[in-house]
């Protein structure tokens, strides 16, 4: 029997030269990239989205648009989406920040459609009632009921485009995937295990920051419908929508 | 493309294979394991919150990442097909944990205190009350999760078990566009297919779903 020499998995993690700040390809250069890209790239699809799911949210046509772009994003095979552009236009950071746009779109619109259609009816009929324009009713009335909603889907957003910039490195992204992906190509698997370390304490962070925006920005009195559903004893008035948070 | 598609198709069919079972038995392994925990979540309330926040946390770990940590802890292969099983499970299951218990507790209301009334045990009014309840929103989670695990797993062609994500790897080293479209449109079937079968089983287990629509 031969002995299986023991890996020590945390080598790379903790040799402080891979923690030098200035260094080309450093864990804080590429951890810093990681989220420079992350941030980027939902800001963009947030820009995108959000208008074109509080429009369709608010007037209700399209609606069917929301819904199956929601379906289809999921759907989609994010690494063959890559490797798509990567051989139509060419190894570059750009191309692939574009797909990674177009990856978070799909959850941000459902999400914010979604959000809209779900504020109940009467709220919006006392708006209106009351002499509010349209652009009130939406930013005064729907927006911040809806918003538990949307700001779920720019959580599953992120961490969809945190998890796609990870495979992306495969295709020549900078960023944590770097470390993963030539960590496997030269056998370094201690390299290998601090890129899927940090990139998952990463991701889980990102999430829980996402979850404290939630608390700090929900007006008190929408409350997610997981924390009104644990206080109500009586018959559940909504079912449940199961969340439709992708990772990749 | 068709024509590559004719050429190769020993190699995509094996891929297909592949990624078919790479997908769907991850989806059932994390079903039964989901249905307990979500149970157990709601009958003892204290554990939903824990049980939850742990899928949470599961479920954001970038699936590349769970591919290559899982070796370390299971022992496996870096290119075992046992890690992304394994990591396909783990989404499954923390994605299903909460909508099974949000079902379970969606359908707490005049039918249960109705079975109770009628003297049903726990167990009968679980199985022919409850669950048969929560079946639409159970199966609107299980959609999702099958149709997450089937664009996931080409993710695993980085670590040498991808399904049809190795046609898209090859794709990518010959600079050849033809593997990467047809692995695509194939994932994207795959998935329409699956969740088509899914809806379809619904209707026939929840005829009465019918009933009222009408």
């Amino acid at each position: 029997m031969t002995a299986v020499p023991m890996i020590n998995y945390f080598a790379y993690l903790f040799d402080g030269a891979n923690w030098q700040w200035a260094e080309q390809g450093s864990i804080p250069h590429l951890l810093l990239q990681h989220i420079a890209y992350t941030l980027v790239t939902v800001a963009i699809s947030a820009l995108i989205a959000l208008p074109i799911g509080l429009l369709i949210g608010h007037t209700n046509r399209g609606a069917f648009l929301a819904i199956n772009i929601g379906n289809a994003g999921r759907s989609l095979p994010t690494f063959g989406l890559l490797s798509l552009i990567v051989t139509l236009v060419g190894i570059g950071t750009l191309p692939v920040l574009i797909v990674l746009v177009v990856l978070a779109i799909p959850p941000i619109l459902a999400a914010t459609y979604a959000g809209i259609r779900s504020v109940d009816r009467s709220a919006v009929d006392a708006a209106i009632g009351m002499g509010m324009r349209p652009p009130q009713v939406v930013f005064r009335v729907e927006v911040p009921m809806a918003l538990p909603l949307i700001i779920s889907g720019l959580r599953s957003a992120t961490l969809q485009v945190c998890a796609t910039a990870t495979v992306a490195a495969y295709v020549g992204l900078g960023g944590l995937g770097r470390l993963l992906i030539d960590g496997l190509s030269v056998n370094e698997y201690d390299r290998v295990f601090a890129g899927a370390v940090l990139v998952a304490l990463l991701a889980i962070l990102l999430d829980l920051l996402g979850a404290a925006v939630e608390r700090a920005v929900v007006s008190p009195g929408v409350r997610s419908p997981r924390e009104r559903r644990t206080r109500t004893t009586s018959k559940s008035r909504t079912r449940p929508v199961p969340t439709a948070g992708v990772s990749s | 493309m068709i024509e590559y598609a004719v050429q190769n198709r020993s190699t995509i069919l094996e891929a297909l294979v592949q990624h078919i079972w790479l997908s769907l038995l991850p989806v059932v392994f994390g079903a039964v394991l989901a249905l307990p925990i979500g149970y157990l979540a709601v009958r003892y309330r204290w554990l939903y919150q824990p049980v939850v926040n742990t899928g949470g946390v599961l479920y954001s770990i970038p699936s590349l990442a769970l591919f290559v940590v899982l070796p370390a802890i299971l022992g496996t292969g870096v290119l075992s097909p046992l890690n992304v099983v394994v990591a396909l499970t783990i989404y499954t299951m923390a994605l299903l944990t909460r909508t099974v218990a949000d079902a379970l507790t969606s359908v707490q209301g005049e039918a249960t205190r109705a079975a109770y009334a009628l003297g049903y045990r726990p167990l009968r009014q679980l199985v022919g009350v409850e669950l048969p309840m929560a079946l639409p929103v159970m199966l609107a989670g299980l959609r999702v999760a099958t149709v997450a695990n089937i664009s996931l797993v080409s993710v695993g062609a980085l670590v040498g078990v991808g399904g049809l994500g190795a046609l898209f790897t090859r794709g990518l080293q010959l600079d050849f566009i033809e593997p990467i479209l047809i692995g695509i449109i194939l994932s994207v079937l795959l998935a329409a297919v699956c969740d088509l079968g899914i809806v379809l089983v619904q209707r026939w287990l929840t005829p009465w779903a019918r009933l009222e629509a009408r």
